[in-house]
């Protein structure tokens, strides 16, 4: 075990390596100059050239690439060319907050999505089955810019049961500790602003969990129906056990395997993909941190932040990995 | 199995519940706008605080107005800081701000200050003659960290502020080592505030993230990409000011959910909104719109070193062939009025005798005719990002496409990202592209000679277009201090622009903001940098 564990740490080193050196080929090969974008139009030539220099981007790209790998070894992700604060410092509160978004999200989402197909594979055939499915498909479909704008629509503007866009009341500031504001409330004992807080999570967490919710619950009831034809599940049934019995003590545990999977995958892609949702519901997070960044050509940022969510992708596929042996002990690793 | 179904029904429904009573928990204490600064259980404001959010699309890059170019960071330093001579309220005239008075010499080459008494930085640090002379030097040595000083102090390799001295506690002289006809306008930029010495000789780079100015704000905190608060400073000089206790920027990205926060109260002030957005502000009694005066300008660029645009000919028939007045109307709401100069008129120095290329296609035909011009198809650039000057370029240079085809010339829209637009139209890789200017200190060679002379191609001069007469003009009107003599020289070069042709300008919009209707004397500056030191909330 934990020899595997040393093997698939050891794999992450040629994988981000890799992955280091195309984004950082890649942005590069992006037209767009930072020295001019930070400059902005009011710019002379000798302005840009002199910035570049100091920025040192008039290097030549192998230079720059082993002065970045080199700094990374020693935990420096570089300094932000536009802010010129280091990378490092500045994309915790970031990362913060699209982590507590997305993990509310998928929270919502498995709990959501599981159940719905558990019931749906139960009830094969049902309605609930085919209303579930076709809301499925309908999920995985949607366009969250879409889906975030009718819920503010519905939900702020037209019910006003919860808050438009943010993280926070501004006018009422929360006390940022860890940046994970649900945790950072409770330490500082205002219930009245984890309610707060809270409220803002429901409409851009459920944007963000609409997709994975469909997925979940259609993994869930494929795996389900596969298991229930297992005898061991007929035995259970014919022994006159509990349908709530057999279905969430004997029948879930052998199908969640493949549903742990999907669910690793998507808190991954949740992670990097949640620029619209960031975008749309104000939220300051990961997404629209980089997505600024391409658009300022912060090649540091970019090439920093694209690492880092890579480095947690894989990491939240190792511990799927691991927990699959914790589910099921006939699963070991050599 | 119909008591399984009433099962999973309930299952579904206690999932369903469950999901909305996690959301809607405490719905009873909304987010209701202002309600919640006398809710709000913060300390330091109590009951009464006046508090106004202010949204906006972007954060601020950094909190030192010295090494930033970009508008939402003076936003926010406008606030903080202050510069020795001010703006106007609503105009670019020169009024006092830490400075009471000052004085040029006959030959414009020295200016002698007297500053304001008794003023404090917010780290209590005094505000005097030494501070200035510090702030001064801090900018001059600080080369490409300071761009904009770089670029309004610095011609060549020589720098336009030779010295600066203190003369007593409250008297500063500036000696120029060649006059600069825009120099109190220069110094009146948000760049160029004061900042505490204190702070900055200890540490420079601290003074982006924790500003300290003497402005009627002080910064409280940035949470970045969300907002920035700043309160009021207590010990301002001037009595009565400021009216409100805080201010919050926030950085709303998605133009329609500022108009939503605004529409809730969850906001106060709405920046940057679309000219479509106006009737909807328009008809609802809570909000008002607030105009900001124009000062820029929208223009279609023809690069005079790519046929067919080399004819000057062909120039003159695009300016014929464009309907503005129909662009106007259809993409800026009527919030913009068609151009015909390089500049908008509220800079001084406009040549309001030129008569612009009228809307005529069969003159525009005549024209291409008399050019030869082969009819070969032409790339038409359109800005991808949203401007104040240009509100939808996708929608503009579609309108143009229709218009240049009528005369008989045909195009294919192109566009790119905003930073690659921009570098590729810079290295003259656009046939035609839509694109625009915002003045920075209101001064008219802040358009001309910036964008249309020759000195500046591979910087802002896209097109470029370079007349050694008209060059000329501009570097005798940089060092004329007569007003007059040249607002003249001004005149002239639009004249000759004119008649060259490398731009269709096509107008001058009025930007909106949105504000609740319980803001009062919110006065939108033309710059785009609003002081909040008079505005008050109900």
């Amino acid at each position: 075990m934990l020899h595997y564990m040393g093997r698939r740490l050891f794999q992450l080193i040629p994988v981000l390596l890799g992955m280091s050196f195309i984004v950082f080929m890649l942005i590069r090969a992006i037209p767009g100059n930072p020295a001019q974008v930070i400059l902005g139009q009011q710019a002379t030539k000798e302005a840009v050239e002199a910035l570049n220099a100091s920025l040192g981007l008039d290097k030549p790209w192998y230079t720059q690439y082993f002065s970045y790998l080199g700094g990374i070894l020693q935990g420096d992700l570089g300094v932000s060319l536009r802010t010129k604060l280091p990378v490092s410092e500045e994309i915790f509160p970031y990362l913060a907050a699209t982590a507590e978004l997305a993990l509310f999200a998928m929270i919502i989402a498995v709990i959501i999505g599981v159940n719905a197909g558990i019931i749906s594979a139960w009830f094969q055939n049902s309605w609930f089955d085919y209303l579930a499915m076709v809301i499925a498909l309908i999920g995985v479909s949607v366009p969250v810019f879409w889906l975030g704008l009718m819920e503010q629509w519905a939900f702020s503007i037209k019910l006003n049961w919860l808050p438009n866009s943010g993280r926070e009341n501004v006018r009422d500031p929360i006390t940022a500790i860890t940046h994970f504001y649900l945790l950072d409330t409770l330490i500082q004992g205002r219930f009245d602003q984890f309610i707060e807080v809270l409220k803002r999570l429901v409409l851009p967490g459920l944007a963000l969990a609409t997709i994975p919710m469909a997925i979940i619950a259609r993994m869930t009831r494929s795996s389900m129906l596969e298991v229930m034809r297992s005898d061991y599940v007929r035995t259970a049934r014919a022994k006159g056990q509990k349908m709530f019995i057999v279905v969430y003590k004997h029948a879930l545990k052998n199908a969640i395997i493949p549903v742990l999977t999907v669910i690793g995958l998507q808190t991954g892609l949740l992670l990097g993909g949640a620029i619209l949702t960031e975008t749309i519901f104000s939220w300051p997070g990961i997404g629209r941190y980089i997505y600024e960044a391409i658009g300022f050509r912060d090649y540091p940022v970019i090439q920093s932040g694209i690492l880092v969510i890579a480095f947690i992708f894989i990491m939240i596929n190792l511990i799927v990995d691991l927990l699959y042996t914790v589910i099921d002990p006939r699963i070991k690793y050599k | 199995m119909n008591k399984k179904k009433l099962w999973s029904l309930g299952v579904m429904l206690i999932l369903v519940l469950s999901t909305i009573l996690a959301a809607c928990g405490g719905a009873d204490n909304k987010d209701t706008g202002s309600k919640d600064t006398s809710t709000g259980g913060d300390s330091a404001s109590g009951g009464g605080a006046k508090t106004l959010v202010y949204g906006r699309g972007g954060d601020s890059v950094a909190l030192d107005p010295a090494v930033v170019t970009d508008g939402e960071s003076f936003t926010v330093t406008a606030n903080i800081y202050e510069t020795l001579v001010n703006f106007g309220d609503r105009d670019v005239t020169i009024q006092p701000g830490l400075a009471k008075s000052w004085e040029p010499s006959e030959d414009g080459l020295t200016y002698t200050f007297q500053l304001q008494e008794g003023v404090k930085f917010h780290d209590g640090t005094d505000f005097n003659a030494e501070a200035v002379v510090k702030n001064v030097e801090r900018w001059k040595a600080g080369g490409d960290k300071h761009p904009y000083f770089s670029s309004q102090f610095v011609v060549g390799d020589k720098q336009v502020i030779e010295s600066v001295t203190a003369e007593g506690d409250y008297t500063v002289v500036f000696k120029l080592s060649q006059p600069q006809a825009p120099f109190l306008k220069n110094l009146a930029m948000s760049p160029f505030a004061i900042a505490s010495p204190t702070v900055f000789e200890a540490n420079e780079e601290g003074l982006s993230t924790d500003p300290v100015g003497t402005g009627p704000f002080k910064f409280v905190e940035w949470k970045r990409n969300d907002s920035i608060t700043i309160e009021k400073n207590p010990d301002y000089y001037i009595d009565g000011f400021p009216k409100l206790d805080k201010v919050i920027y926030r950085s709303i990205p998605d133009n329609s959910v500022r108009l939503n926060d605004l529409t809730t109260g969850a906001i106060d002030v709405a920046d940057g909104l679309s000219p479509s957005d106006k009737a909807s502000i328009e008809a609802n009694s809570k909000l008002q719109i607030i105009e900001r005066p124009s000062m820029n300008v929208g223009y279609l660029g023809l690069t005079v070193t790519r046929a067919p645009f080399d004819n000057v000919k062909v120039r003159q028939a695009v300016n014929y062939a464009i309907d503005k007045q129909a662009l106007v109307d259809a993409f800026y709401e009527g919030l913009a009025e068609p151009a015909k100069n390089p500049m908008p008129p509220v800079i001084s120095g406009y040549n309001d005798d030129i008569t612009g290329y009228e809307f005529d296609p069969e003159k525009a035909k005549a024209l291409l005719a008399e050019a030869g011009y082969d009819g070969k198809e032409i790339e038409l650039w359109a800005m991808p990002v949203p401007r104040p000057y240009m509100p939808d370029g996708q929608k503009v240079a579609e309108a143009i496409q229709k218009n240049l085809a009528d005369v008989g010339i045909p195009s294919k829209i192109v566009t790119f990202e905003w930073a690659t637009y921009l570098e590729k139209a810079q290295n003259g890789e656009a046939d035609a592209f839509l694109l625009g200017w915002t003045g920075d200190n209101g001064d008219a060679d802040n358009f001309l000679y910036t964008l249309l002379d020759g000195d500046n191609i591979g910087s802002n001069n896209y097109t470029f277009y370079d007349n050694p007469e008209l060059h000329k003009i501009f570097v005798d009107a940089q060092t004329e201090i007569d007003e007059a003599k040249r607002n003249e020289l001004y005149k002239q070069a639009q004249e000759i622009i004119h008649a060259d042709a490398p731009w269709v300008p096509l107008a001058h919009s009025t930007p909106i903001l949105g504000a609740s209707s319980k803001v009062s004397n919110y006065i939108a500056h033309p710059t785009g940098s609003d002081r909040l030191d008079a505005v008050d909330i109900k």
